[in-house]
């Protein structure tokens, strides 16, 4: 009994409640959504778990710093629409956040309770919440302010600072290369892990804040930073183009047929559909040895993709550790319950070519773990002479991405060398008084919840800034 | 949704579209080129601005029939509408060499030329254009490139000899070359053409440029899809190209990325035909 006396003691004696998952032999096949989240009575039975610590460690763990023992003590009283409010306060896209953050690195991994247990399933929980936006209360909506302002991409950062902006009473565009909304969120993470009705949400609630969708407008080749501060009369610009350009392996064989970038693997499949070809015009390749090479995230939905397109066999190539895999911890363990194969220590060579000029085989490189490097993970080294390959009819390359080209083109901010935009990290503000950036296009590639936050921090001092009270 | 103000019909295959589209069409530049996803279904396909006006708001394309999307885009009509056009993507191409130029355009190829061939003009360049095609019915915009360019400027030849001179596009641009007549090249069309064009120039160290044409997804540098291998290193094609020095690109690479899909492509157009995809228009 939680309440004692009148007073929350923690049911300490129960474990984590598991995730309510399809069963991995039947899920592994279909695109179907494996977590189906809490039901209302596991939500409240986790919440119990929660101890209401006085300084909980959990928000400093959330890059947004949700107020997370108020949320789950509202779920205990089952104050669902109350406890969604509160992480309205500091996040938008809790449906969104809830089923993509690596919680293990941030909320729970600090987690009192995860010292001797299992930490509070606070991910579950947000999630829990994120589903019922119709239980949250109206957003209260600042009076119009007449200033005009342009988003640049529609991706987790974009859509932030845009929903921010609206409620502050901003008139706000979103531009969007794409032919619809929400960037990585609809290309690159996959139907099986956040159902496109849940973005597709999130876009029509900002609608509903009164920001205007532009879609199909690649920005820097159609206007530039100077005709939308110009002519198109535009107050400020927030850039959110993100990281998606492809990383090279720079390896004999890359152009081979069959041999993809994982954006475009997934973007087939996510965005166009490719996995109901004919029905839908965009084909991909199926097929039955698959090698995926990277340990996160893209990697991950890489393989699981592949698995679900009807691969007999597919392997995981990563150059460390599985304990290195910076993906998430549960995509790790899904895959591997799915049946990927995990194959530690090993880098890509060479891809080579059958008889029909398509990709047959991968040269790989055995790796051992040196000293560690500049990120505090012990650096693979190759184990000279230790060569094998691993046969594939479809190889796909997860390694990274670089910094959007259309930074640049866009214009009138300063970019390193890299192409990534010059922004302060807590304002956003770039080189140009009337541009602020933020995102994967400032950090180079990370997580949704910290381009979130970007978005969010910018939207905070543009108004600051665009009405006049920054005390300058 | 992009309306169609108007559709015209070369020949069996070939037509040509002119979309309403203010923003692109202020912004467009030759060479670069559009992406457009006919319906919730579709795929997306890249073609080159044939044409646009600014002060209209229209942009034009033009596209051989060749399989399902293009087979379907061939049964839309004036005022019917395309879901999503997206541009202009890619460079523009670079037209400051110096000197005469010469401009040629294989079969669909010539839509691109005709741009750049124009804005040459425009910028004082004396141009020479060689327009190729299989047969007389497959060649395109003879009527513009005859407008722009005197008589003795404008080469012709087809595959069959139904029309100009029959042979290919290299034996003109070798007796251009030979008299010394051109300072710089730019050749769009079909790999071999292309291939074999660039062969002639640099016999005789003529600098030449080509418009490539991979298979592309997003066209906008996100999936490389589209990535050619130019003097040894990668390149992606819709943000780093179309155009490429073509001394240096790898055709062989582009042959094989282009034919990947073939038997997708085969199974796409069956479907269309024996109407078991979803949408039809």
């Amino acid at each position: 009994m939680p309440e004692v006396n009148g007073r929350w003691v923690a049911d300490m004696k129960a474990p984590r409640t598991p995730d309510n998952e399809e069963p991995a032999a039947e899920r592994a096949h279909d695109f179907r959504p494996v977590d189906k989240g809490f039901t209302e009575e596991m939500a409240v039975a986790e919440a119990a778990r929660c101890m209401r610590c006085k300084k909980p460690l959990c928000v400093q763990g959330c890059p947004v710093n949700i107020n997370i023992p108020a949320f789950i003590e509202k779920i205990y009283e089952h104050k669902f629409g109350e406890g969604l409010d509160i992480i309205h306060e500091q996040s938008m896209l809790p449906a969104i956040c809830g089923r993509v953050c690596p919680q293990e690195t941030q909320c729970e991994g600090k987690c009192i309770r995860g010292v001797k247990s299992q930490p509070v399933a606070i991910g579950q929980l947000e999630r829990f919440l994120g589903d019922q936006p119709e239980l949250a209360s109206k957003p209260k909506l600042a009076p119009k302010n007449g200033k005009k302002v342009a988003v640049i991409g529609s991706g987790p950062s974009g859509i932030t600072c845009a929903g921010e902006l609206a409620r502050n009473g901003f008139d706000v565009t979103v531009f969007e290369a794409f032919f619809t909304g929400g960037g990585v969120l609809v290309y690159g993470i996959p139907e099986f892990r956040l159902p496109k009705t849940v973005v597709k949400r999130e876009i029509d609630g900002l609608k509903d804040l009164g920001v205007k969708f532009q879609f199909n407008s690649v920005m820097g080749n159609l206007a530039n930073a100077e005709e939308l501060l110009g002519e198109k009369g535009f107050d400020a610009i927030y850039v959110a183009t993100g990281a998606g350009l492809p990383k090279l392996l720079n390896i004999p064989g890359e152009n081979l047929p069959n041999v993809f970038f994982a954006n475009e693997y997934l973007t087939r499949v996510n965005l166009m559909k490719a996995n109901k070809f004919p029905q839908y015009d965009t084909p991909t390749k199926h097929g039955k040895h698959v090698v995926v090479f990277g340990g996160g995230n893209v990697a991950m939905d890489s393989v699981r993709t592949a698995l679900r397109l009807g691969a007999e066999e597919v392997t995981l190539c990563y150059r460390r550790t599985e304990a290195e895999m910076p993906a998430r911890r549960a995509e790790v363990l899904h895959a591997k319950a799915e049946g990927v194969k995990i194959h530690e220590l090993v880098s890509p060579l060479e891809f080579i070519a059958g008889e029909d000029g398509a990709v047959r085989a991968v040269k790989v490189q055995d790796m051992e773990l040196g000293e560690p490097d500049a990120s505090g993970r012990r650096r693979p080294v190759p184990i000279e002479g230790a060569i094998e390959e691993i046969p594939c009819d479809v190889a796909i390359s997860a390694i990274g991405t670089n910094a959007n080209p259309f930074a640049k083109k866009i214009g009138g901010m300063e970019l390193n060398k890299w192409g990534y935009i010059v922004a302060d990290e807590e304002t956003g503000r770039t080189s140009n008084p009337k541009i602020w950036a933020g995102g994967d296009i400032v950090t180079g590639a990370a997580t949704v919840i910290l381009a979130m936050g970007a978005g969010k921090k910018a939207a905070a001092d543009m108004t600051k800034v665009l009405l006049g009270e920054d005390g300058e | 949704m992009y309306k169609i103000l108007e559709k015209t019909q070369f020949s069996e295959k070939v037509f040509k579209f002119r979309i309403e589209a203010p923003e692109l069409a202020k912004h467009a530049h030759a060479g670069q080129f559009l992406m457009v996803r006919a319906n919730e279904c579709g795929e997306r396909v890249p073609f080159t601005f044939a044409d646009w006006n600014a002060e209209e708001g229209w942009i034009e394309f033009i596209f051989m029939v060749i399989g399902k999307t293009t087979m379907m885009l061939s049964t839309y009509e004036a005022g019917d509408s395309l879901e999503d056009v997206t541009g202009p993507l890619g460079r523009p191409t670079d037209m400051s060499g110096d000197g005469t130029w010469c401009v040629i355009g294989g079969g669909v190829g010539l839509a691109i030329a005709y741009p750049v061939a124009r804005q040459l003009v425009a910028t004082g360049h004396e141009v020479h254009a060689i327009m190729g095609a299989r047969t007389k019915d497959l060649l395109l915009l003879e009527e513009q490139f005859r407008e722009l360019l005197p008589e003795d400027h404008i080469h012709i030849t087809t595959d069959d000899g139904s029309y100009g001179e029959k042979g290919v596009v290299t034996a003109p641009l070798e007796r251009l070359l030979e008299a010394k007549a051109v300072d710089q090249v730019f050749c769009v069309g079909p790999v071999p053409m292309m291939k074999f064009s660039t062969l002639t120039a640099q016999k005789f160290g003529t600098p030449i440029t080509a418009s490539l044409n991979p298979i592309m997804v997003d066209g906008t540098g996100m999936c490389g899809c589209c990535r050619v291998e130019v003097g040894g290193e990668t390149k992606f094609a819709c943000v780093d190209g179309p155009d490429f020095d073509a001394t240096k690109v790898d055709w062989n690479d582009l042959r094989a990325r282009q034919a990947a899909y073939r038997t997708e492509e085969g199974q796409a157009l069956k479907a269309y035909e024996e109407a078991n995809c979803a949408c039809q228009r």
